[in-house]
């Protein structure tokens, strides 16, 4: 854990956005296993598991701000992490560059436009919406 | 390396089987626990995306999001589902192994071993998961 101190080198000062980053790695990480592996399991493995997915199914988990919460958590942190290991990769196979930088642009604005797009579809979402026939919505919506 | 230069001086005696690089690490646990996860994490970054896409339909339509999930529920993304369970399911205990192996010194010693054990859990939790899925996939 101790980082090895080469003599002479200056004492760094101030805040090091890299070891943020390597934090940000481990953090996440642990959260994220919880929340994939019970999205996973509350998905693939109850019920009829795959097959129970539809939009009615996914009207009534969000009726439940339990599992709005859920996914959004995951949502941002799975795409910082991701988006952060795929800047580490970019690091290692390219040179510093032009290349370089259309890379991680293309990767923070990806990582960008998901993670609001996400929010507001979790959010503002409707499961109700009029006009829809009644057999692919939620049950609660006949009420 | 010296074994070139030597070369002159005696007869080399038959090649001695070498390992690329023949370090400790090439070759060994530590490199493969390191490609599977760089190569398990970018396989996941892909689906990330294409899955809060497929997910964002839920805004557009009942019908658009219901003909775009019909198409995970198919035999052969079943079989893909399996794969990218498979790789989030190493990538998970990967990391864990990475985390203990960065802060606690017994696992540094023992990364190696630490390795097999995600290798063991992995195959327990895809015993586990596998066959309940391919069942709801294939039964429908």
């Amino acid at each position: 854990m101790t980082a090895i101190e080469f003599p002479g080198e200056p004492r760094r000062r101030g805040s090091n956005l890299e070891k943020w980053g390597w934090i940000y790695m481990r953090a996440s990480g642990v959260v994220l296993l919880v929340l994939i592996f019970g999205h996973l399991f509350m998905n693939l493995m109850v019920g009829d598991g795959i097959q129970a997915i539809d939009f009615g199914f996914v009207g009534g988990k969000w009726a439940d701000p339990f599992w709005q919460w859920w996914d959004v958590l995951m949502l941002w942190l799975a795409l910082i992490h991701g988006a952060n290991g795929m800047r580490t990769l970019v690091n290692d196979y390219t040179n510093p560059g032009t290349v370089q930088k259309v890379l991680k642009g293309a990767l923070f604005a990806a990582a960008a436009v998901l993670i609001i797009l996400g929010t507001l579809v979790v959010f503002t979402f409707e499961p109700c919406p009029a006009g829809a026939p009644a057999d692919l919505l939620p049950s609660f919506c006949a009420a | 390396m010296p074994e070139t230069s030597a070369g002159t001086l005696t007869t080399p005696e038959k090649p001695a089987k070498q390992k690329p690089g023949g370090t400790l690490y090439r070759g060994h646990e530590g490199m493969w626990s390191w490609v599977l996860h760089r190569i398990t994490g970018v396989a996941i970054f892909f689906f990330l995306l294409v899955h809060i896409l497929d997910t964002a339909l839920v805004r557009v339509s009942p019908e658009a999001y219901n003909a775009v999930i019909g198409a995970y529920q198919t035999p052969i993304m079943g079989l893909g589902e399996v794969a990218l369970v498979g790789a989030i399911v190493f990538h998970a205990f990967n990391g864990l192994r990475i985390i203990l192996v960065d802060f606690w010194a017994w696992a540094t010693r023992h990364q190696k071993v630490l390795f097999w054990v995600v290798i063991a859990l992995w195959v327990v939790t895809m015993l586990a998961f596998t066959p309940r899925h391919l069942i709801n996939v294939f039964s429908h």
